[in-house]
């Protein structure tokens, strides 16, 4: 690794080179990037200039961005002020009211084309989207002021990807995700409530290495993070496997850490990442289900927020375990050499012994039987 | 004499003959058994495989019910896989799955289970041609038991069953034939078959065989897609109920014609034929042999006849042999 | 003047030891199956439960065992008195055949402590075709000792035993008769209640008289292969004439079996499935090919005394009918994913059985009264066979 750059890395982000590496590293391996792709990490942040990033917020409760400010590799500070430019962003501006709008629209116009758009919140669009306003813009005005000039558009959260829990059954405010109000232009999403901070910081890191987005699934959602179900890569699978079930909260069977799918644990039928990276870096069992509550589904349309807590859920797909049974299944002991070779020797010899006595019949001595015809 | 006679027999021989095969082959003979009935308070399963997540939680109540010891079929012999029923597991839930496997309950490129254990049958032929009647169908409840004490371990249960479930212990010198049977020592405490209390959704329901028989009626007539209400544990506990969009079923109820009717039933969005339940006629594999066996032997009459016969022939030709034998 | 005599000479030759070295190796298998269990032995598994310890030992062998039927047919039922020589030898197959499948049934069976229990009123199911099978097999086996007391009191009786048992010998030759026709059909109707488990070409109502038919002919068949045998090894003369007119039976048994089987194939519609069905329609013609020898072979008046022919048409006879058991049974016979091939040890277990009664025919045949004398003018009545010439002749 270039010398050059590690300095530079060392008096901008303050960073010894160990701990840089490590964060390159933990970056790469959580975007399942291939080997080297650490350094090109390495190399765009210390010398690309940090894009510039605006956060909008509409009906949402903050915790996604909550879920930012606990990031630890890197933390916020280093993360706003090294490696993003984060012109725009309510809660953690100190101005207020017409300046704020002010640096927002200088911002996006200094830098035009080349902004990376984060929405959080969900967007409503009943009675002319009125249920959440901004300066006197509604939410719904807002985002497409603010869509036209962005080189992406990533939606942040449960609630910006499809509406989340304020598009909970009746959704009285008709709250929308953001693909779906900004039909026919491209938005990652990162659904979650709150999602993995790291899914965010990977996917602009990504961005900002290689110049364009992750791969996305069908939903915008970053395959890194969202291509696998939670039940594919939960520590309490091999319970489910072997059929030992929580019956109730506190009972024998939910103390001993067995699968949650009784309780309504929607792990069967949710994409995410959670039981890998899980939250907070406090080590293992840090995230739902490992403190022994069901996941509820919170990244998925349809699921979370909407599918009653313990409803069971229905198994997207299935990759069964080693040695799950078949409809059917080989058993049984075939032919070996041995046997087959025995069958045919004593065959071959009865064979061989039948016909060399069916060619020296007639040798005999020919009169008949003198007793015979005697009664 | 003795040409008219040796013809008169021989003639009378393959007479008898044709005429026995006449009335085997033909249908509707006087001793033709029909299917058995289903008993007055007849007991049952119904397994949906729409509604199973193949968690296998009923396997593994049903080794604690019955109290068999694990099957190990990985290399690290790690944790329990029984690959199908056997001397050990009396039930097992498999998996079909074609294709990319996708979608739940889709025959192509989707994937199902389907549980496997006995199906106590209307007409059994397990119970039918056990010569020492080790097998019983329980004349109330229809539960097909199996009674050890009596057993000579002859498989011929084994290998009649149409659905393969008798299952024989070939690695112990003191073997037994090991099938379900319904958790009857539960049920006789007021309790339900294992399989049925454990399931999470409701895949495995218990009830009495009308019941159970109008809900797959019901199942039937529900829309795909539509979320309705599954009883759990028994067909009648709607209160403890599984609310889930119905899938598409296939037409059929399996069970409820095979071989004269089975009291556990099997619904499915997959062909059963493909799940391992092949097309069985409605005319029982016993009552066929038995109405065989009746014709030719109903009270013995005909082979007390026909030795009758015989004993006259052999006295008539050997009386004069005197001295010499035979 | 008795009309059997024993053959006399040793019963060490070669053949004798050889068999009794099998049995021995038998012997020690079976003894390990009972302490270890059945699959430590045998390859019958779930799926193929009933392996060639039932197919052959019983089924098979006890078809080969109707010699002392069918002759008992002939000569008491249909009174051919002429075959009186045939009848001894006959029944001496006859009874260690049942008696050795009998034996096997023992040893076969999982939880064999139990086996009283099918002659126990409390236990019996009249409706289980096994139960009657099992039931007049044992009595059969009783019979076909007590048909044989002849032999046993012209050695060892006085004459008034036998003069007693001559008087009572008819009900045990009529029971002789009908035991046989009722458990050699009902081997064919076990198969019934399998359905469709059985490949349809082997499955049908039909199955009793098949295999009632079959074993008949087989019956005929073993007694020309035995006697055929006895004539060559010891030298004897030949009894072509009289077998010759037997031959005759196996051409009508087996053509109504032949009109039988395969109008009932084509009158079920099945007929689609005799080439459309792989190894199994294979397996189909070669039963046909194997009944069809006799048939052929014996139809013209002029073979039916060519010792060869006869020979031959037996021998086809007897493989048409075990491959018709074996694939009535075996190989039809399908479960979904299971595979069954007799293993060392079952195998070693069956030739053992094979090889015993080999051993015990020898045995009797030169220490009973069993065979015919023969007397040629001047040439001594029993030929001793130097073991040498074994080498010409057959296994023995």
């Amino acid at each position: 690794m270039n010398d050059n750059i590690l300095t530079a890395i060392e008096t901008k982000l303050g960073l010894s080179r160990r701990t840089f590496m490590q964060f390159c590293t933990a970056m790469a391996a959580t975007m399942g990037l291939p080997k080297g792709a650490d350094a090109q990490i390495a190399e765009a942040i210390a010398s690309a200039k940090r894009p510039p990033v605006i956060w909008l917020h509409f009906q949402e409760c903050t915790g996604c961005s909550e879920s930012i400010l606990r990031s630890d590799h890197p933390t916020l500070d280093k993360l706003i002020l090294e490696i993003i430019s984060l012109d725009y962003h309510e809660t953690l501006f100190a101005a207020a009211g017409h300046q704020a709008e002010a640096a927002r629209k200088a911002a996006m116009e200094a830098n035009k084309g080349k902004y990376l758009l984060v929405v959080e919140g969900a967007i409503p669009m009943k009675d002319g989207g009125v249920y959440c306003k901004i300066g006197g813009q509604t939410a719904y005005e807002l985002l497409n002021e603010c869509v036209k000039d962005a080189a992406a558009v990533i939606a942040m959260g449960s609630c910006a990807s499809w509406g989340g829990m304020p598009s909970t059954s009746p959704n009285p405010t008709g709250a929308t995700g953001v693909p779906e109000v900004l039909k026919g232009t491209p938005v990652v999403t990162i659904p979650g409530c709150p999602p993995n901070p790291y899914n965010f910081i990977s996917t602009v890191v990504h961005y900002l290495t290689f110049g364009k987005l992750p791969d996305v699934d069908d939903k915008g959602r970053p395959k890194f993070a969202y291509s696998r179900l939670i039940h594919e890569n939960c520590e309490r699978r091999a319970h489910f496997d072997a059929g030992r079930f929580a019956q109730e909260f506190g009972d024998d069977g939910h103390r001993k850490g067995y699968c949650l799918y009784k309780l309504g644990c929607k792990g069967p039928e949710t994409y995410a990442n959670c039981p890998s990276i899980l939250f907070g870096d406090v080590g293992s069992g840090s995230w739902p289900v490992g403190t022994g509550h069901p996941c509820i589904g919170c990244t998925e349309q349809g699921i979370g927020f909407q599918k009653p807590i313990h409803a069971l859920a229905e198994p997207k797909y299935i990759v069964p375990p080693v040695g799950y049974p078949r409809i059917v299944e080989e058993q049984g002991t075939g032919g070996n050499l041995g046997s087959v070779g025995l069958v045919a020797g004593v065959a071959g010899l009865a064979a061989g012994a039948g016909a060399m006595l069916a060619r020296n019949l007639g040798r005999n001595p020919k009169p008949d039987d003198t007793d015979f015809g005697k009664e | 004499m003795s040409i008219n006679r040796r013809d008169f027999l021989k003639g009378a021989a393959v007479g008898g003959a044709a005429a026995a095969s006449c009335a085997v082959v033909t249908a509707g003979t006087a001793e033709a058994r029909e299917n058995k009935e289903l008993p007055p308070k007849a007991v049952g399963l119904l397994y949906d495989s729409t509604l199973c997540i193949g968690c296998k939680a009923c396997v593994v109540a049903c080794r604690q019910a019955n109290d068999t010891h694990p099957e190990f079929n990985t290399e690290d012999k790690l944790w329990d896989t029984p690959l199908d029923i056997s001397g050990y597991t009396l039930n097992v839930i498999k998996l079909y799955s074609e294709g990319t496997a996708d979608h739940k309950d889709q025959e192509d490129n989707g994937f199902a289970f389907i549980k496997k254990s006995c199906m106590h049958c209307v007409d059994p032929s397990c119970v039918s041609v056990c010569p020492v009647s080790a097998m019983q169908k329980d004349p109330e409840n229809g539960i097909v038991s199996h009674y050890p004490d009596a057993c000579i371990g002859c498989r011929y249960c084994v290998a009649s069953c149409p659905f393969g479930v008798p299952r024989f212990q070939y690695d112990t010198p003191t073997p037994r034939i090991q099938k379900c049977q319904m958790c009857k020592h539960r049920q006789a405490v007021g309790q339900i078959p294992a399989c049925a209390e454990v399931c999470p959704t409701g895949a495995t329901l218990f009830g009495p065989v009308l019941g159970l028989r109008e809900e797959t009626e019901r199942r039937h007539s529900l829309t795909p897609g539509v979320p309705s209400l599954f009883p759990r544990k028994t067909v009648d506990n709607l209160a403890d109920g599984h609310e889930k969009p119905a899938a598409h079923y296939q037409p059929s109820t399996y069970g409820l014609t095979e071989m004269g009717g089975t009291q556990m039933m099997l619904l499915s969005g997959v062909p059963f034929e493909k799940m391992g339940y092949p097309h069985l006629d409605a005319s029982s594999n016993a009552s066929n042999s038995e109405s065989i066996q009746h014709t030719l032997y109903k009270g013995m009459a005909a082979p007390v006849a026909v030795l009758g016969g015989l004993i006259y022939a052999a006295y008539k030709h050997t009386k004069h042999d005197g001295q010499d034998e035979e | 003047m008795s009309k059997h005599a024993p053959l006399g000479g040793s019963v060490i030759t070669r053949t004798t030891v050889i068999s009794a070295l099998l049995f021995v190796i038998a012997s020690v298998l079976i003894l390990y199956r009972f302490v270890y269990g059945l699959g430590a032995v045998a390859n019958i598994n779930n799926g193929y439960p009933w392996g060639i310890w039932v197919v052959y030992d019983v089924v098979i062998s006890t078809a080969f065992a109707c010699g002392g039927y069918a002759m008992a047919l002939l000569v008491y039922i249909l009174n051919k008195g002429k075959y009186h020589p045939l009848v001894r030898p006959a029944l001496l197959a006859s009874m260690f055949g049942y008696s050795l499948g009998g034996f096997s049934v023992i040893f076969d069976l999982g939880r064999y402590w139990n086996f009283w229990h099918i002659m126990w009123p409390t236990y019996s199911n009249p409706n289980s075709v096994m139960f009657e099978v099992a039931l007049c097999v044992a009595c059969y086996c009783i019979v076909l000792w007590i048909e044989f007391t002849p032999a046993f009191a012209e050695k060892w009786g006085a004459a008034k035993h036998k003069h007693f048992l001559n008087r009572v010998l008819f009900v045990f030759i009529a029971l002789g008769c009908l035991l046989p026709t009722m458990h050699q059909s009902s081997l064919g109707t076990l198969l019934v209640v399998f359905g469709q488990l059985v490949h349809p070409l082997w499955q049908t109502k039909l199955l009793p008289l098949l295999f009632l038919l079959s074993a008949l002919s087989m019956g005929f068949s073993i007694v020309i292969f035995e006697a055929t045998l006895v004539t060559s090894a010891f030298k004897r003369p030949s009894e072509a004439k009289i077998l010759g007119f037997i031959t005759r039976y196996i051409v009508a048994l087996m053509s109504a079996y032949l009109v039988l089987r395969v109008g009932d194939i084509v009158v079920e519609g099945k007929a689609g499935l005799i080439f459309n069905s792989g190894g199994l329609s294979f397996m189909f013609l070669l039963e046909l090919a194997l009944f069809a020898v006799p048939i052929v072979l014996m139809a013209p008046k002029a073979n039916r005394n060519n010792e060869k022919l006869q020979f031959i048409a037996a021998v086809a006879m007897l493989l048409g009918g075990s491959l018709y058991r074996i694939d009535a049974y075996l190989t039809s016979y399908s479960r979904p994913g299971w595979h069954y091939f007799p293993s060392i040890g079952e195998l070693l277990v069956t030739l053992g059985i094979i090889a015993l009664e080999i051993l015990a025919y020898l045995v009797f045949v030169r220490k009973l009264p069993v065979l015919h004398p023969v007397s040629h003018s001047g040439e001594p009545r029993i030929v001793e066979r130097a073991p040498a010439a074994a080498a010409a002749t057959t296994d023995h």
